[in-house]
């Protein structure tokens, strides 16, 4: 079974575009991006940065994102494809036993361990089989006091209601999501949105605003600046055939269905989106 | 009559009246005592004498096993002639991780069979990580005449089929809870199996069962049992049939959602509100899978008198979790996933003063790139809820400092069960090892019963322990410690420690056999992936033959190495039960 392979664009150098992936290992593949020039771009088994002795961070061109770990790093490994499944629980780590003469020094991974961390089967089978249940239409809350931001969040919902679609039982509602320049992800429940609009304001919420006072002053109408390229950020998605697309061409049930994570880029390096994020701005 | 009968088969040395001493007639007494409730006070009663022993042992009405080994079912019967109800708990509890094999015993069967004959009036029984067939189960739904209450929690063996059985043939029951099973679930029949006739039930709670139960079966059993104050669905309920179940039980006191998040046609939103705004008594709440932001607010009426909120299978983000704690003013235990970050955990400081339990759980325990919550958080919540004394917390980062302020703005913990998740994990800030934060705690909470330490620590950590933690009682290691000594003071101090387990510690022989006596005076010990041999197993159970040592053996490893190792005491004996992965020395 080939493992999750994931594309990253060089941290310091060169931008990122849509490539159709192989499934090939340890590949260089070269891409022409729009603009003429050559990027470099690294192809590798992502292991989700996992491994022996727990996440190794490399420095250099990977800087922030960690190594892509390729399978050359670990020539003895047994499959480490529980560590990318979600749907295996630590209970189906087999052989991978700590050493019981280990002195507890040097910190181990998590995933290896059996029985650690000490959640109840029960409950870890629960979490692994949380399916998204057919989401809902946003509809008028109860209770007169609502949030403005509430209140927001049904007006433009409603407003895309033909865009609203029921997702597949069985595919996950949680996603990562991680924003260049900061080493900790975070994971949304897309299940709790119906369109885009909130789904930004949210991440906007989580990864750009520190205050902790809950309450917005209205906001009116406008876009989260993540959609509408005037931030110095932008949204991006990865979807099912591993494809990096901006976020919002398509419509929201079919991109909750075909996203695997999230990742919050710097428009600077989305250079291969440029023309889709200029093709935005035009219609601003 | 009775007390004649007594008098002549018991082992009451006095033949005649006029040799007792005790100033009271034995009813008089055995009235007395029939109102103490309590285990503790009980036993202490029947240490009296013979006589308050006797009237103990006929006025107790209600029986607790901690560990189904330590005692036969025969003892139990010989003892306590007059038991209507029985909990009973039987595997270690680290069989919750998965590091007990699943034929390891605690059948309840042979338990049923005596029952059958010496109380056949046995109206309740609770039961705890024990095996129970579904043969059982129908034994006990026929044998039983007068049954009312059946409890199962975290126990494995059964399928629907032996619901059905409890359900079909069980007139009286009042109780039916299963909670946490490795249930085989064939199909969701068995709830229609409850007579049409059937009215008594108080407490129903399926949460743990997948597949649908006959919803208009349901609907028509909550409309006619009159008294039910529990409620639990399963996830399979979707909201609009939780709304109809609302309507006919508002006078439900705990209430479990099935899933918290579907379309609504436009009006049920406000009805549901209403719903459960006519739901005066409820004061707990739990189950709510997959609950989103738009549904909550159907909540808030109901919220006011809670005092249980449990949103663990909930991934709420800190946003719409501290709009819905802005209701809820009276709890007093609160459980949730780390999804709320350690911006949930300021607002639960902000609006829950009468907190008094805290479990906050992992929603991707395997994840290291998730952020959960921090220590901050924890220190936070302390600030605002001075009454907490029970907390479980899991987390990826803790420092010495962040514990010894959140003991010191709550010193009143009983149980303080902290999980650093990543296995040796020192001090973040500092790099230390977590030693001083455990310190700080045994230090500062007197009345500590259970701790679960975690992270990087010392042997410094168990001295601390052995010499502060006068009340503990139950204490939980895994990857802790250096040396020997670390264990050698534990079980050299802590008078009142009864349950001791530990996992991937450098603990050997010395460790072990330092505590000899003291295992007496314990319900059980495990040690599981440390430094003990099987010689060290055979010494301690040569030497003290009122303990059952038994070994789990790892075929990956040379036979001298003591993989897992459960030393329990036990009246009854070596168990005759045990399967070949087990060896009993």
């Amino acid at each position: 079974m080939p493992g999750a392979l994931g594309l990253l664009g060089g941290g310091g150098d060169g931008g990122s575009s849509v490539v159709s992936t192989n499934d090939s290992t340890d590949s260089k593949v070269e891409v022409l991006d729009p603009a003429g020039t050559e990027i470099e771009l690294e192809l590798g088994l992502s292991l989700g940065g996992g491994g022996g002795q727990g996440k190794t961070k490399a420095s250099g061109a990977w800087g922030e994102y960690g190594r892509i770990l390729t399978a050359k790093d670990f020539p003895s490994m047994v499959s480490q494809s529980h560590r990318t499944n979600k749907t295996s629980c630590s209970s189906s780590v087999s052989g991978t036993k700590r050493a019981a003469d280990s002195e507890g020094g040097s910190p181990t991974g998590v995933s290896q361990v059996v029985g650690w961390p000490p959640i109840g089967v029960h409950r870890m089978n629960s979490l692994v089989n949380q399916a998204k249940s057919p989401r809902a239409e946003e509809e008028k809350t109860v209770g007169e006091k609502e949030n403005s931001k509430d209140a927001l969040k049904k007006k433009v919902c409603n407003g895309n209601k033909a865009n609203a679609s029921v997702n597949e039982k069985g595919h996950f509602a949680l996603v990562k999501v991680k924003t260049d320049g900061n080493p900790i992800g975070r994971k949304v429940d897309l299940n709790a949105h119906a369109c885009y609009e909130t789904l930004a304001q949210a991440l906007e919420d989580m990864f750009f605003k520190q205050a902790t006072n809950g309450i917005a002053e209205n906001q009116a109408m406008k876009l989260s600046k993540l959609l509408d390229g005037s931030s110095e950020f932008v949204l991006t998605y990865e979807d099912k055939e591993g494809d990096w697309m901006l976020v919002g061409d398509v419509p929201w049930g079919m991109f909750v269905n075909s996203v695997r994570r999230l990742r919050i880029m710097r428009t600077s390096e989305a250079n291969g989106l440029g023309m889709l994020i200029s093709k935005i701005q035009r219609e601003k | 009559m009775d007390s004649d009968s007594r008098r002549t088969k018991g082992t009451v040395v006095h033949s005649a009246e006029s040799t007792r001493s005790s100033p009271f007639p034995d009813e008089v007494l055995e009235r007395v005592l029939s109102i103490l409730e309590s285990r503790k006070d009980r036993s202490s009663v029947s240490l009296v004498c013979r006589d308050w022993y006797n009237a103990e042992r006929w006025s107790r009405t209600h029986v607790f096993i901690g560990n189904c080994y330590a005692v036969s079912p025969g003892m139990v019967a010989r003892r306590f002639p007059r038991i209507r109800s029985v909990t009973l708990k039987g595997k270690p509890r680290f069989s919750d991780f998965s590091l007990v094999p699943d034929d390891w015993g605690a059948d309840i069967h042979c338990w049923l069979v005596v029952f059958a004959l010496k109380y056949p009036f046995l109206e309740e029984l609770r039961l705890k990580r024990m095996s129970v067939s579904d043969e059982s189960l129908e034994f006990l739904s026929l044998n039983f005449l007068n049954f009312k209450a059946l409890s199962l929690v975290s126990c494995d063996g059964f399928s629907t089929n032996g619901l059905a059985a409890i359900a079909t043939h069980c007139k009286n029951l009042t109780e039916l809870d299963i909670h946490e099973n490795d249930v085989d679930d064939k199909s969701g029949s068995w709830l229609s199996c409850f007579p049409e006739n059937f009215t008594t039930l108080e407490v129903l709670n399926f949460a743990n069962l997948s597949n649908d139960v006959n919803f208009d079966a349901l609907q028509r059993l909550v409309s006619r049992c009159k008294s039910l104050k529990v409620l639990k669905i399963n996830k399979g309920i979707s909201l609009e049939q939780l709304l109809e179940l609302l309507v006919c039980a508002p006078q439900l006191m705990e209430l479990g959602t099935g899933s918290f998040s579907q379309e609504l046609m436009a009006g049920q939103n406000g009805e549901l509100g209403s719903a459960f705004n006519n739901c005066k008594s409820l004061h707990t709440l739990s189950g709510l899978w997959d609950a989103t932001a738009a549904y909550l607010p159907a909540l808030f009426p109901a919220c006011a008198n809670l005092t249980f909120l449990n949103l663990s299978y909930a991934t709420l983000q800190s946003g719409e979790f501290s709009k819905l704690l802005a209701h809820c003013p009276l709890l007093r235990r609160l459980w949730v996933m780390d999804t709320v970050e350690d911006k949930g955990l300021e607002s639960i400081g902000a609006n829950c003063p009468l907190l008094e339990e805290l479990r906050v759980f992992p929603a991707d325990p395997f994840d290291e790139d998730i952020h959960g919550v921090t220590e901050a958080g924890f220190v936070a919540v302390s600030y605002g809820c001075r009454r907490l004394h029970y907390v479980l917390f899991f987390c990826r980062q803790m420092t010495n400092a962040a514990v010894a302020t959140i003991v010191q703005n709550c010193p009143d913990f009983t149980h303080f069960r902290l999980c650093i998740m990543n296995p040796g994990q020192p001090d973040y800030l500092t790099n230390e090892p977590m030693d001083e934060a455990f310190g700080s705690v045994v230090k500062t909470c007197t009345k500590l019963q259970r701790l679960s330490v975690s992270g990087l620590l010392s042997d410094l950590t168990f001295e601390y322990i052995g010499k502060y933690a006068k009340n503990l009682e139950t204490l939980s290691v895994a990857f802790a410690g250096s040396s020997d000594w670390g264990m050698q003071c534990v079980l050299g101090g802590c008078p009142k420690l009864r349950k001791l387990e530990i996992r991937d510690c450098p603990f050997g022989n010395a460790a072990l056999l330092s505590g000899l006596e003291k295992y007496e005076s314990m319900r059980s010990l495990w040690m599981s992936s440390c430094k003990v041999t099987m010689n060290g197993c055979r010494h301690l159970a040569r030497k003290m033959p009122r303990l059952n040592v038994e070994v789990m053996k790892d075929d990956l490893r040379d036979d001298s190495h003591a993989y897992k190792v459960y030393v329990y005491r036990s009246l009854a004996g070596p168990r005759t039960d045990a399967p070949p992965s087990v060896l009993t020395l």
